[in-house]
């Protein structure tokens, strides 16, 4: 069977990696610091599949990803001089190499389709699933990361075997820290858990529910759910607590609302508030810094006027089909 | 109650635009005391939330390849190929990149698009030369106008697309949590059929905008224009 934790073992070595790397860069002015957060970013992720299965004590990795953030808060990783080709070059090798350059980049999705599609369900001979239950998606990018990354060197023929690494390097640099934020988003959701934020919140809600009205309670519901969503980063965190406090016993009990319907809604509304919140990392900056913009919000600024409205769909939808 | 300072924590820390890795791992700290964690406790956290969310990390091994083919003009063959295709605007070509990203999620495809896989490599090159074509050189703004709308395409498509399809997570928890709870028996295909009015509106509202958006980039450019003659004059 293909487990999952191999690919966790494949960046964790990716990123240390990364870290020979940077400690051998000069251009970095700050390659000690950066090599360190690298380097203590790779070993974590070896480090967490005995975490995972209860081998090692947890609060060892704590302790390293609490020093990960001390590290980005000192400014670190930084980034060495990029060594690439220059736009003149570029462009005589896309001249050159022509639309074979898509090739890499399509094997990528026809890849992890064909994994989440089809090797999903194939079973190997005594019954056991071939990919790990529930991670299909996470190896099929795995395999077709590397499959991908074969053909373009069977493709481009590089120099060296090492290029690969040095462009690699070149983009994790400029996402920087920005790459590790949603899993310290994710902590801080099971943090928020353990410590009754969501309950405390689910109560400041009874406080707002209006009696008899049907509208507002939808409203609330749905208004709920996205605000929810944008403190917290996460409608599946939202959810729970707002269907507790408001869908259930209101619209359901109380208002004899179709459960389907207010509950696939419901969850539509929070995820208008991802589309808001710096909090849902992983959709929001770390794209904007994948693409080198300027300002980190650009992605959410472009999403909020569309999700305003969609809100209100979603109250009117709710509203006109669930009563 | 008390607890909810944590929360303050965040907002605060997020609207000073403070580092996000502090602001967070100062509110998980806040939240944790406050809620009556012990130091081990809390550490433990740290730990077990890092390792248990690995996988949204995985998109980094894409980096090499993508970088690999970056450096052999990928960028510039995207705009090469978009310059033949007269009709595509930046406008058109999102939103036909919406609409496929959406589909495709619908189908239990969702790996297919995505900020490393897709964005970066393929479609905001394409937008980005699709303007280019237009308006010659690009000012930062446009360029992060650009930016912005390419990446919202991706997201906006793949949330209202993923919930038509049975097997995701979100309709898992959905089913899970209320038939735990209140011993209710969703089907999961009643849920999924229930995210198709909210996706159409999803598509529309979202699609409407990316058409608009060719608008709004013509009237940015044409200010940087008069701004460059006056500099110029």
């Amino acid at each position: 069977m293909i487990k999952v934790e191999w690919f966790y073992w494949l960046c964790g070595i990716f990123f240390v990696l990364i870290a020979a790397q940077v400690i051998n860069d000069r251009s970095n002015p700050k390659r000690i610091g950066s090599a360190a957060f690298w380097g203590i970013l790779g070993l974590s992720f070896g480090y967490g599949t005995f975490v995972v299965n209860k081998q090692a004590p947890s609060w060892l990795l704590g302790i390293a990803v609490i020093g990960l953030a001390l590290l980005a808060g000192a400014g670190f990783p930084g980034r060495g001089k990029e060594r690439t080709t220059s736009p003149e070059e570029r462009m005589r090798f896309a001249d050159r190499f022509g639309n074979k350059l898509f090739l890499p980049a399509l094997v990528i999705p026809v890849v992890a389709a064909i994994f989440g599609a089809w090797l999903a369900k194939v079973h190997v001979s005594d019954g056991k699933l071939l990919l790990q239950s529930g991670s299909a998606t996470i190896i099929g990018l795995g395999v077709a990361s590397l499959l991908a990354l074969a053909v373009g060197m069977v493709l481009l023929k590089p120099k060296s075997p090492a290029v690969p690494m040095h462009e690699g390097r070149r983009l994790l640099e400029h996402i920087g820290w920005t790459a590790i934020l949603p899993q310290m988003l994710a902590t801080l959701g099971l943090l928020f858990n353990a410590s009754g934020v969501g309950t405390a919140v689910g109560r400041v809600t009874d406080h707002l529910i209006p009696k008899g009205s049907l509208i507002a309670a939808v409203a609330l519901y749905c208004i709920g759910m996205a605000v929810f969503t944008i403190i917290m980063g996460n409608a599946f965190a939202a959810f729970p607590v707002m269907t507790a406090a408001v869908g259930w016993p209101l619209l359901v009990q109380q208002f004899d609302g179709t459960p389907a319907v207010v509950f696939a809604i419901g969850m539509l509304a929070g995820f208008c508030g991802t589309l808001c919140t710096p909090m849902a990392a992983n959709f929001n900056l770390v794209p904007a810094a994948l693409l080198e913009m300027k300002d980190q919000y650009g992605p959410i600024k472009a999403q909020v006027p569309t999700a305003v409205p969609l809100l209100a769909c979603n109250i009117v939808l709710m509203y006109v089909f669930a009563f | 109650m008390w607890v909810l300072l944590a929360i303050a924590v965040v907002v605060v820390g997020f609207a000073l635009r403070l580092n996000s890795m502090l602001v967070v791992t100062a509110a998980g700290i806040v939240a944790g005391l406050i809620g009556g964690l012990s130091p081990v406790k809390i550490l433990n956290a740290f730990g077990d939330g890092f390792a248990g969310s690995r996988s949204v990390t995985v998109f980094i091994v894409t980096l090499p390849v993508i970088g690999l083919i970056e450096r052999y003009g990928l960028q510039h063959q995207a705009r090469k190929l978009i310059g033949k295709l007269k009709v595509m605007t930046t406008g058109r070509l999102l939103a036909v990149y919406l609409l496929i990203r959406q589909g495709t999620a619908a189908l239990g495809l969702t790996s297919i698009g995505g900020p490393a896989q897709a964005v970066r490599p393929l479609i905001h090159p394409m937008a980005a030369g699709a303007a280019e074509r237009r308006y010659g050189s690009l000012s930062e703004r446009v360029q992060e106008k650009i930016k912005g709308f390419a990446a919202s395409a991706d997201t906006v498509g793949l949330f209202f697309g993923e919930d038509i399809f049975v097997a995701i997570g979100s309709i898992l928890l959905i089913t899970g949590f209320v038939d735990t709870t209140y011993g209710l028996h969703l089907e999961a295909i009643d849920i999924a059929l229930w995210a198709i009015p909210t996706g159409i509106c999803a598509l529309l509202i979202h699609g409407v905008r990316l058409f608009l958006l060719d608008r709004q980039l013509d009237k940015l450019a044409a200010e940087d224009q008069a701004n460059a003659k006056e500099v110029a004059q």
